[in-house]
């Protein structure tokens, strides 16, 4: 069973963004670039299943849609453990086109398994997981906190409203996964890091996927209102205040 | 051509966002001078399913199929798009919840639609189509244009109030294509509990965080939350000390929920934290650390100890009702 693994390169989480060009543009000056923290947690979790005795998992690929400046994601991906990677050489302008390139990849290979992270933490879509699915035509699972594979067959724990299902998928699937799926990221050690230099990086040119939407531009988010203090002698008051002024209980 | 809202209902129920769905479609119909369709699956009675007029539905399109118990992405996807191609759809509007998340961006592949995740307005011009959202974890906002014929649009939970214009409702059945393939998915095991306030849909959140000191300080935040029918969250540190479960995690990599009310007891504020939160219409924060960057996003605060504080909201809670 082969799992691909589909990453995102997105400026660490704790970055102050601000943006460039009129604002057309995220200025990227002095910004860290890691993996985006949810397709991380993916790859951790594909890495454990190869990782068992008598593993039924034979390879873990990363996939990514992004120029040459995005290699040194994809070779952190590989110093932590992935035993290959595809690289769509082209910038990534919006969900849709990135799910179309990364469509094509999957169908060059032979995968069983493809996660994607819930979300990417700059544009926030949760959209590329589904869309890829849906070009492929293969079913889709959202919400994934848990996946094991034993005996041929697929489990996964998806989270619904008010609980949770485990599931039997059959493969090949897309599986859209959030927190809970691995305890921590796993971290590359030196040893890793040595090997992911020799690791292939597979680089094919796009095959000109179409976005859908334009960015126009980026504006800053409304200020909010200043915090307004309540005496901790008097807590009652702050209920009084979300009574009659937020009007919110 | 017309706007389809995609429902979503609770054993049977509507869920408020269902209504929330349909007050925006109906003043978006309004801008593009279209007519406005809802589409429940599952069982809802007809009484509930009326409600929906209220706040401007003309059309109910239910779907009862016994296959789509099993909540498959693909199959349904397949039913909402023939649904939307029979009715023309020029705008679909879901939630960007759990279903949103699944559903929408199949959708968008199939019917070749563009798509805006996470609004929470309307969109500030129809031709172009323009509509802003939130990036960067609410850090900023992007003015996307969505450039096809067909669009689509998930709105935030509590970010669009409700609006009732009640009219005339037709409602209709509709029967899927059989699937000729076997389920792909197959249930094993079921945990869900009922009766209680889905902390991804409530109104009213009350989080703690490590400042609660220990997990046997949970009692008075538990009553706090039944008491105002709300849900219970917590911050990371929380959920990976076991204190409570993760499935209760608010924050970037957890939940990101959009109440009209959330309460960071004993929460400083990370920037991880507020990712997940900063979509609330009010933050109210306790917090012994004047300094603490959750003032900055709160609108409401008390400096001291959460402990001592909400025995005594508790306390003004139960006299304001008794009242």
């Amino acid at each position: 069973m082969n799992i691909l693994v589909c990453i995102s390169n997105v400026p660490d989480t704790t970055t102050k963004v601000k943006f460039a060009d009129d604002n057309k543009k995220l200025d990227i000056a002095g910004i860290q670039w890691v993996i985006n923290p949810w397709d991380e947690l993916s790859l951790t979790r594909a890495l454990e299943l190869k990782d068992v005795a008598s593993s039924e998992v034979a390879k873990v690929s990363v996939a990514h849609v992004g120029p040459a400046t995005s290699e040194p994601t994809i070779r952190k991906a590989l110093a932590i453990g992935a035993d290959d990677a595809y690289r769509v050489n082209t910038e990534a302008t919006d969900a849709m086109q990135v799910a179309a390139e990364l469509a094509e990849v999957v169908k060059s290979g032979s995968f069983d398994i493809i996660l994607c992270g819930i979300e990417s933490s700059d544009y926030n879509g949760a959209n590329v997981g589904g869309m890829l699915a849906e070009f492929l035509d293969y079913t889709s699972v959202s919400g994934i906190s848990a996946l094991n594979v034993s005996g041929g067959e697929i489990n996964v724990t998806r989270e619904i409203d008010g609980g949770k299902e485990q599931l039997v998928v059959k493969a090949p699937f897309v599986g859209i996964v959030q927190k809970g799926i691995a305890k921590e990221p796993r971290i590359a050690a030196m040893r890793g890091i040595m090997l992911a230099r020799k690791k292939p990086i597979q680089v094919s040119e796009p095959k000109q996927a179409e976005s859908a939407t334009a960015l126009l531009g980026f504006e800053a988010p409304p200020p909010r209102a200043a915090c307004k203090f309540i005496d901790a002698d008097n807590p009652k008051q702050l209920i009084s205040l979300l009574q009659n002024e937020a009007k919110v209980i | 051509m017309s706007i389809i809202v995609y429902t979503e209902n609770w054993d049977g129920k509507f869920k408020k966002l269902s209504f929330e769905l349909s007050s925006y479609a109906a003043k978006l119909a309004e801008m593009l001078n279209e007519e406005t369709i809802a589409i429940s699956i599952g069982r809802v009675e007809a009484e509930e399913l009326k409600k929906l007029a209220s706040y401007g539905i003309k059309k109910i399109i239910t779907v009862t199929d016994d296959r789509l118990q099993t909540f498959d992405s693909r199959t349904y996807t397949k039913v909402i798009s023939d649904i939307c191609a029979k009715e023309s759809a020029q705008v679909i509007i879901m939630a960007n919840n759990n279903s949103g998340k699944s559903l929408a961006p199949r959708l968008s592949v199939r019917l070749k639609a563009a798509i805006c995740s996470a609004a929470h307005e309307l969109p500030e011009s129809i031709s172009p189509f323009v509509i802003r959202k939130r990036v960067f974890s609410g850090g900023a906002l992007a003015r996307t244009e969505l450039k096809t014929d067909i669009k689509l649009i998930t709105l935030t939970q509590n970010s669009f109030d409700l609006c009732e214009s009640p009219v005339d409702v037709v409602i209709e059945a509709f029967t899927p294509e059989p699937e000729g393939a076997s389920p792909a998915i197959t249930i094993k095991e079921q945990e869900k509990q009922t009766g209680k306030v889905l902390l991804a849909d409530a109104e009213i959140v009350i989080s703690g965080g490590r400042g609660m000191k220990t997990p046997d300080n949970w009692g008075p935040l538990e009553e706090l939350a039944e008491l105002l029918d709300g849900a219970t969250a917590c911050s990371r540190p929380v959920s990976d000390e076991g204190w409570r479960p993760h499935e209760e995690h608010t924050g970037q990599t957890g939940k990101i929920i959009a109440p009209n009310v959330y309460f960071a007891i004993g929460i400083s504020g990370a920037t991880q934290h507020l990712a997940g939160i900063s979509s609330s219409k009010y933050i109210v924060a306790i917090n012994n650390d004047k300094d603490a960057p959750i003032f900055e996003a709160a609108q409401y605060g008390i400096v001291g100890d959460a402990a001592k504080i909400l025995p005594q909201l508790v306390e003004a809670v139960k006299e304001s009702k008794a009242s």
